[in-house]
């Protein structure tokens, strides 16, 4: 089994604060590897390093075995890595038709119809906003629009950064949901970035938690999840 | 009574500043002395009078803020978005037929030159700051670089004007990119301000280097646009429009063809930022002026979206220029100040920045209304100045401020760009 990414103790800086040190993580072909951590522990970091935003100061980010650590975001994303970034950063004044159209610039618009026709079947609230404007949807249908931006470049791999951020429980299952048909029937690999670490550790296949820009435990979701600590930690307790 | 009370504060100290403003210019009066000397008299009625207006103005102003429906004036974009739909085609039909009415004076022609040239630059800097939302307040330096690579080629190389135009667009386009380069990182006020710079760096090269520009000098003998090599002179003869067509020459052909030459370009310039916007690379515009970090993730080279939009904002820039200094036939480093890049500005920003047809509209307020005002003299620019208050107060983001898709499947709806602005939708 290969690995799609790979982290090799990573450390990055934003000017001269650490916010990540000595990071190693795997993401193997067709899983769902989730990062779990609270607030400022350096998730989205993470995220944004993987696409040269800060560039790591040491340790290499490997793509497929390719070294990806120097190159400009905008070619880690022609490589075939998607991003629904945090905040969801969708483009508010455009309609949700532009905003996809975006999201499959990047590979050309040869398989554009066949493509939005699967995403209208995992989200099919975007085929009922298809032109309307994307700041007028509400917080979960652009969730699932920046999903779906990101999917339309067909990538490989698919970094999600906390999804679930604001929305309703029902929606956030709903969105939980779609990653994992996503997963499962075309076997798309996904990094997932997520606060909400009950949801996220029965998703994945492999989790870590980040504690201050720094792993502290790693093991499948399952295992995870029945740790005394990451309960304590994470689940109870406001969750 | 709070709100009462506060909105009376307001206007006291609207009417305290307007008392330090207006005190030295209006309270005090320079006058002549019999005896040839200056002296300074006193004017404290009108003085007075110029507070109390502050004073109720001011509340009239907070008065209609605090009682206006929440929605008029979202109400109000969607109304000139709709009627935008009829109203340009009409407004197209009248700027294609007002030459040819007949008796019209040659002044209105000649006005209606001087709005479309500034309804062309409108349009090329609606691409940098309406679409990439790249603000630039140096757009005159393409103005400029246009207008000297006509002069100098048409005069050094013995080129005519349409063989010129597309070299001064061409350089004009370069020059862009060199702007582009520098201030790829910058965003917002400090890219405004190295624009700025830019366009007062190409001034004062062109007022200094004598030797090529003539200086302040300027340049002349520039040759006019003809007509399929049809020259327009008064004197008639062969080889002349008049003389070709045979009819008695006069001054309203000229005019009238010029007109239609900046007709021409102007809605080229249309056209292309309404194809372009179809085409991936709008779409990457206005993306860009949404989110560049987003654009990023989703493999767009920032870097050249940024450069194309400078270039053919320049490009556009150039061709007007190209234009200007073969209508006037002299250009000197007067013409490119930096009034004229804010004016520019100033009509896309009012049109509703990205609007095609608000520059229209823009341009006719900014330029058109100045023009109309000649006979009330010195009221002239107050008037001016109250309207742009009044309009950026009524319709703080411009006049049309809602944006349509560039491709709609089934009905668009839209919204006010407010309402998205402030996350609501």
């Amino acid at each position: 089994m290969s690995n799609v990414l790979e982290l090799q103790n990573v450390s990055s800086f934003y000017g001269p604060i650490q916010a990540l040190r000595d990071v190693s993580i795997e993401v193997p072909e067709n899983e769902i590897v989730t990062l779990i951590g609270a607030n400022g522990a350096g998730k989205s970091t993470l995220m944004m390093t993987i696409f040269g935003q800060p560039k790591a100061k040491t340790g290499r980010v490997l793509y497929y075995g390719e070294d990806i650590t120097a190159l400009p975001a905008f070619q880690i994303a022609r490589k075939g890595i998607a991003q629904s970034p945090e905040g969801r950063r969708i483009f508010p004044r455009m309609s949700v038709e532009e905003n996809l159209l975006m999201g499959a610039q990047v590979i050309g618009y040869e398989d554009y119809d066949a493509n939005l026709k699967k995403m209208f079947a995992l989200f099919p609230r975007l085929e009922e906003r298809f032109a309307q404007r994307a700041g007028t949807l509400s917080g979960g249908e652009q969730q699932m629009l920046a999903i779906a931006r990101a999917l339309m470049s067909k990538p490989k791999l698919l970094l999600l950064d906390e999804p679930s951020l604001g929305l309703a429980p029902l929606v956030i299952k709903q969105i939980f949901g779609a990653i994992r048909d996503l997963n499962r029937e075309t076997g798309l690999t996904v990094l997932l970035v997520e606060q909400n670490a009950n949801q996220a550790l029965r998703l994945a296949n492999r989790a870590y938690v980040l504690v201050n820009g720094q792993l502290t435990m790693q093991g499948t979701g399952a295992e995870l999840l029945a740790k005394p600590e990451i309960r304590a930690a994470y689940l109870e307790g406001g969750h | 009574m709070n709100a009462l009370l506060e909105d009376l504060k307001d206007a006291a100290a609207a009417a305290f500043f307007a008392l330090l403003v207006f005190g030295p210019f209006i309270g005090l009066r320079l006058t002549d002395n019999d005896s040839g000397n200056l002296g300074i008299s006193t004017r404290p009625e009108g003085l007075v009078l110029a507070v109390i207006g502050v004073f109720v103005a001011r509340l009239a102003i907070l008065a209609w803020g605090r009682h206006r429906p929440a929605k008029l004036a979202t109400q109000m974009g969607v109304q000139a978005q709709k009627a935008g739909k009829f109203l340009a085609p009409a407004v197209l039909v009248f700027a294609v037929l007002m030459p040819l009415t007949p008796g019209l004076p040659n002044a209105y022609i000649d006005l209606g030159v001087l709005i479309m040239t500034y309804v062309m630059l409108g349009w090329g800097l609606n691409i940098v700051v309406g679409l990439a939302g790249l603000l630039d307040l140096g757009y005159v330096a393409f103005y400029a670089v246009g207008a000297y690579s006509f002069a100098l080629i048409s005069t050094t190389f013995g080129l005519g004007f349409w063989e010129c135009l597309p070299i001064a667009g061409i350089l004009a386009a370069f020059w862009g990119m060199c702007l582009g380069f520098p201030v790829l990182r910058l965003r917002g006020d400090y890219l405004a301000i190295v624009t700025l710079a830019f366009g007062e760096i190409i001034r004062l090269v062109i007022t200094n280097w004598v030797s090529l520009t003539g200086g302040p000098n300027g340049l002349l003998g520039m040759p006019q646009p003809t007509l399929f090599g049809l020259k327009f002179s008064m004197v008639g003869g062969p080889g002349t429009f008049a003389g070709f067509f045979g009819i008695t020459p006069a001054p309203w052909q000229r005019e009238a063809f010029l007109y239609y030459v900046i007709l021409l370009l102007a809605l080229l310039t249309n056209w292309v930022t309404m194809r372009l916007r179809r085409q991936p690379l709008g779409r990457a515009w206005e993306a860009l002026r949404e989110d560049e970090i987003a654009c990023r993730s989703l493999g767009i080279n920032v870097r050249n979206t940024k450069l194309t939009a400078f270039a053919i904002g320049a490009f556009f820039g150039g061709f007007a220029g190209c234009f200007f200094s073969a209508r006037q036939g002299f250009i000197s480093p007067d013409s490119f100040t930096f009034i004229e890049s804010a004016t520019v500005l100033a009509i896309v920003v009012l049109g509703g920045a990205g609007s095609q047809f608000g520059v229209v509209l823009a341009a006719c307020v900014m330029i058109g209304v100045p023009q109309m005002l000649q006979s009330l003299q010195i009221y002239r620019m107050l008037i001016f100045g109250i309207a742009l208050v009044l309009i950026m107060v009524v319709r703080p983001r411009g006049f049309i401020s809602t944006r349509r898709p560039t491709i709609a499947l089934g009905k668009a709806k839209s919204i006010g760009a407010d309402l998205v602005a402030q996350g609501r939708g």
